[in-house]
């Protein structure tokens, strides 16, 4: 597998997804310059967190602009993996790779760790994870919160295409559990083709018991699994 | 040459000069220097880096005290940052500096500029920034003013740091009137270098290009530097445009531009253009490398037209830096920063002829002859004596003050305690700050007494952490700057890392006055006591002096930033009990002391009695014995006890994690000679409690080093709750209450209303 890193000016969660494809997983790894036309050959294309542009606007609204993101675009069109992490998440939905906004946190800017419930195993991100598996790593962000209309949001789960919910300690989706006031706990989804993927918190944080959780192996595995299927 | 009035400039008066915060005697002294009147640039030059910001002229012969040098030291003061080798051809850059007076006027830019400038600091020396401390200084939470403070500040720090990328992981926040008109902001960083990509601010090779990098300059915070240099009044409110306003994307862009410049060999030298801009960064890069520089105004890039040489010149805008490059490589320098869609502009170049020059095109605007333009300040030493109210206050008997009627139940005290903002739970503050980017973070904020990041590509862990009591410093400052350094040092021991050095932000009143340049002198005499003592040198810090409002001083705050190292980051030790069944150890022993604690403070509004003593050979053994035995894995967790006393303590090692809380029994026995407020809330120094996982290896290692120890009592599960004996008392205390008081309290007393504007008490003083 090999994964294309898109470094937009304000990416600081770049080097963090290298480390966890390439020191964590042994995979490939490259690093894409914003400004390039050319995902030189990757098979999966992670857009990461940090600040694209500063946020300056709206968050991911000028890195959607961005030259390569034509070339992402394309690669999601034939069904190429694309997964977006908190900005990249946010980035991912201005640039309607994804429905839906990711609006201002209720509470203001958050960092703190969450469990996050997965609610589907049939994407390229949760392919190697059980249904139900509560995994707990960290949230850092002031715009996370999920939004649509409700029937938008029905339709987004009559197709399965909510992929993870904040929940408490017992596994259940309650208001505690929500960090940023996302409508119905919704921390990750998915695109119709099921080939796009976003979430706010960070598995790439998760990798290592060192660092406190080592739960957000498993979704990086299932790139692997989805990558060898 | 020499320079000549510019059409336009105003007449050089002693008011003018006055102005300018230069007193006649230093007037005199720049005329002799010139040998002739200044032209009003000039004036506005000296002005700046002969303000108390950039010339520390009553600090330096007190600085030059403190122990500088260690065999891991690469870079000591003087640079942008201190620099010390950590093995494995690997080095860390690390500064730390105030930016209390911006703060006070204009929290929430006040501090994000903090955190900017702090953060160039270590770039600049060819370092990666790997993390941010913070160490905060409020007064009182019952002002709405101080609520208005806190929360900008804090929002600040959190909006520039989570931006950059860089992750926020540790600090200090104390609350007291004392700080009532003059919050401290002081900002830390903490970088990573291969020791072989160490590059000092230092201008060198006649010929070579002086280079305007990233931001343009403006017409904002000029004169920040002197504005920083004089006591708040009300008058400060008025100088809010001397605020800087801070861009943090840009900032990013030039990390890493920097970085990569640096990298390419393409570059000389590089200074951030912090306080007094272009001035100051350009001054002391020419001192440092003993040479002439021209600089052309014109060829400064500019946010607006008919900016005068004077303005361009003392501009503080942020995120720019001064870069010498190799003579030739200007095309390789612009490349890199035009990736980065920053601007590089050569402005000027390092000369043979020992001067500093400034030219607007053809006309020489200001020329001062010599290379030592910012050491050639007048210095002073200030008349230096105790304040009679302090030594009363000291004096005091603390121990007759009568307990409450509700102290008859111990629980309540340790609750009202848990619940007072200074030893709270800072959960409200942290959690808006991303303190786990960078996928470094071994232990994060709340989780240890200092904070860990693992060094990758290695075995090793970094410790960090800022301290400073200033009530102690207060009260006895020699004892006061002692403790700050043990404190610190203490802090990063308890995670298993071997203090290493320190830098130090030096928050103190009006110099000139007798009472607080006594309490200078004796706080920098005992902080390099304990350096001495703990092998933790000095590698650079800040002085920020007057931060005084008409209603007095802050209490002296020399802050500590300590950076320490562990040989194997696997041993990284957090302060939370882990289970039940752990037997629970005391290094270390109480004392009767009772004065300058928290207990006084925040249950009877007393602030007096001695600060608690700082034996340094006792601390030095409490430091060797606890990481010995950390790294060799005999403890399971370490805490020391600090504000509060060892009640305080054991309450957050119970409930630090507050998704597995455990619970302890404790007996106090072999003191309960001591008084019991003593006891149980007294600040004895050198005190550690650790949960041992192999007790008779811990037993022995502090018997080695000489340490007291005694095995105190046991962990419990939950339901237990806390219970402590001793001195003929009981506390039975079950951990809901302890967490309800610890860690909802800082939220609780910050939800309540705020206000910008200033009490009317300070308005009409």
């Amino acid at each position: 597998m090999k994964v294309g890193i898109v470094q937009f000016p304000g990416s600081n969660c770049d080097e963090d997804a290298w480390f966890a494809v390439v020191d964590q997983l042994h995979e490939q790894a490259v690093m894409l310059w914003h400004k390039d036309h050319d995902l030189q050959g990757a098979d999966v294309i992670v857009l990461p967190g940090g600040f694209s542009h500063g946020d300056y606007l709206r968050a991911g609204a000028i890195a959607r602009f961005s030259p390569i993101m034509q070339q992402v675009a394309a690669h999601a069109e034939r069904g190429g993996v694309v997964i977006g992490i908190c900005n990249g998440f946010q980035i991912a939905c201005e640039a309607q790779l994804l429905p839906g906004a990711l609006l201002r946190n209720n509470v203001g800017y958050r960092s703190l760790s969450v469990t996050i419930r997965v609610e589907r195993t049939d994407s390229p991100m949760t392919a190697a994870a059980p249904i139900g598996a509560c995994l707990t790593m960290p949230i850092a962000h002031g715009e996370g919160r999920f939004t649509m209309s409700e029937a938008e949001l029905d339709r987004l789960e009559g197709d399965g295409q909510v992929l993870f919910r904040y929940v408490n300690a017992d596994g259940q989706p309650t208001p505690d559990a929500n960090p940023n006031g996302s409508m119905r706990n919704i921390a990750g989804i998915c695109n119709a083709g099921r080939n796009v993927v976003g979430l706010m918190p960070h598995p790439e944080r998760a990798m290592e018991p060192l660092l406190g959780s080592s739960d957000g192996r498993v979704l990086f595995e299932s790139l692997l699994v989805a990558a060898n299927a | 040459m020499t320079a000549t009035p510019r059409q336009g400039d105003p007449v050089i008066s002693p008011a003018l000069v006055a102005e300018h915060g230069l007193t006649p005697a230093e007037f005199d002294k720049l005329v002799a220097m010139l040998g002739r009147q200044p032209t009003f640039t000039e004036l506005g030059i000296i002005s700046a880096l002969w303000s108390e910001h950039c010339s520390y002229k009553h600090s330096r012969a007190v600085l030059r005290t403190l122990p500088t040098e260690a065999p891991w030291v690469l870079q000591g003061p003087g640079e942008n940052a201190g620099v010390i080798s950590i093995g494995d051809g690997l080095a860390v850059a690390f500064k730390i500096e105030s930016h209390n007076h911006p703060s006070a006027i204009e929290p929430y830019q006040g501090a994000a500029t903090g955190v900017g400038g702090i953060l160039r600091d270590v770039f600049t020396m060819g370092a990666r920034p790997i993390a941010m401390l913070n160490s905060l200084r409020f007064g009182s939470l019952e002002s709405p003013r101080v609520r208005y403070l806190v929360g900008g500040v804090v929002k600040g720090i959190g909006d520039y740091g989570n931006c950059i990328g860089v992750p926020t992981v540790a600090g200090d926040i104390m609350f007291d009137a004392a700080y009532d008109g003059n919050p401290l902001v002081n900002a830390m960083c903490v970088g990573i270098l291969r020791e072989e990509d160490l590059i000092r601010a230092k201008a060198e090779g006649v010929g070579n290009p002086v280079i305007a990098v990233g931001a343009r300059t403006g017409r904002d915070g000029i004169h920040g530097a002197s504005f920083a240099s004089e006591d708040l009044s009300h008058d400060s409110d008025a100088k809010r445009p001397r605020v800087q306003v801070g861009d943090p994307f840009t900032e990013k862009l030039l990390l890493e531009a920097t970085l990569e410049m640096i990298a390419s060999g393409n570059v000389v030298a590089v200074q951030d253009m912090g306080a007094a801009g272009l001035t100051s960064s350009s001054a002391e890069m020419a001192e440092r490398g003993d040479v002439g520089v021209v600089i052309d105004t014109l060829k400064v890039p500019v946010r607006e037209q008919g900016m005068t040489p004077y303005e361009i010149l003392l501009s503080e805008s942020q995120e720019r830096m001064l870069v010498v490059a190799h003579k030739g490589r200007e095309e390789a320098v612009r490349a890199i920063l035009a990736k980065w869609d920053l601007h590089a502009e050569v402005i000027g170049e390092v000369i043979a002829e020992p001067v500093y020059r400034v030219v607007e095109g053809d006309h020489v605007v200001a020329e001062f002859p010599g290379t030592r333009l910012v050491t050639d300040c007048p210095m002073y030493t200030p008349e230096a004596k105790e304040g009679a109210a302090v030594i009363a206050l000291r004096a005091r008997d603390v121990h007759a003050i009568p307990p409450k009627a509700e102290e008859r139940d111990l629980a309540w005290t340790l609750t009202r305690l848990l619940s007072s903002p200074t030893i709270a739970s800072k959960q409200w503050v942290y959690r808006q700050y991303d303190s786990t980017v960078r996928t470094s973070t071994v232990l994060g904020p709340g989780a240890a007494d200092a904070a860990v990041l693992r060094i990758r590509g290695t075995t090793r862990g970094l410790a960090v952490k800022t301290d400073c009591n200033g009530r102690y410093v207060y009260l006895e400052p020699r004892v006061g700057g002692r403790i700050a350094v043990a404190e610190a040092a203490r802090n990063v021991a308890c995670t298993g890392a071997r203090p290493r050095a320190i830098t130090n932000c030096l928050n103190f009143g009006n110099p000139k006055k007798p009472d607080v340049f006594w309490q200078f002198k004796e706080a920098v005499g005992g902080m390099g006591e304990a350096c001495v003592a703990l092998d933790t040198p000095v590698t650079g810090g800040n002085v920020s002096l007057y931060n005084e409002n008409p209603h007095g001083a802050i209490y002296p705050t020399p802050t500590i930033g300590m950076v320490g190292v562990l040989d194997d980051v696997a041993h990284a030790t957090g302060m939370a009990f882990k289970a039940a069944g752990h037997p629970i150890v005391l290094l270390g022993e109480p004392t009767a002391e009772l004065g300058a604690s928290e207990y006084l403070s925040w249950i009877h509004g007393v602030v007096a009695g001695a600060p608690p003593a700082c034996d340094l050979t006792r601390e030095r053994a409490l430091i060797d014995a606890i990481v010995e035995a950390i790294q060799g894995g005999y403890v399971n967790s370490a805490h020391d006890c600090s504000e509060g006393g060892i009640a305080v303590a054991l309450s957050e090692c119970c409930i630090a994690d507050t998704l597995a809380p455990i619970g302890a029994t404790v007996s106090l026995s072999p003191w309960d000679a001591l008084p019991d407020r003593a006891l149980f809330f007294g600040e004895a120094q050198g005190r550690i409690i650790a949960t041992a996982s192999d007790l008779p290896a811990l037993l022995a290692v502090a018997a080695k080093h000489g340490v007291p120890a005694q095995v105190i009592g046991s962990t419990s599960p939950a339901a237990s709750g806390l219970v402590i004996t001793g001195a003929g008392r009981e506390l039975r205390a079950s951990l809901e209450e302890l967490a309800y008081a610890y860690h909802g309290a800082l939220e609780r007393a910050l939800s309540r209303a705020v206000s910008s504007e200033l009490p009317v008490a300070e308005v009409t003083a």
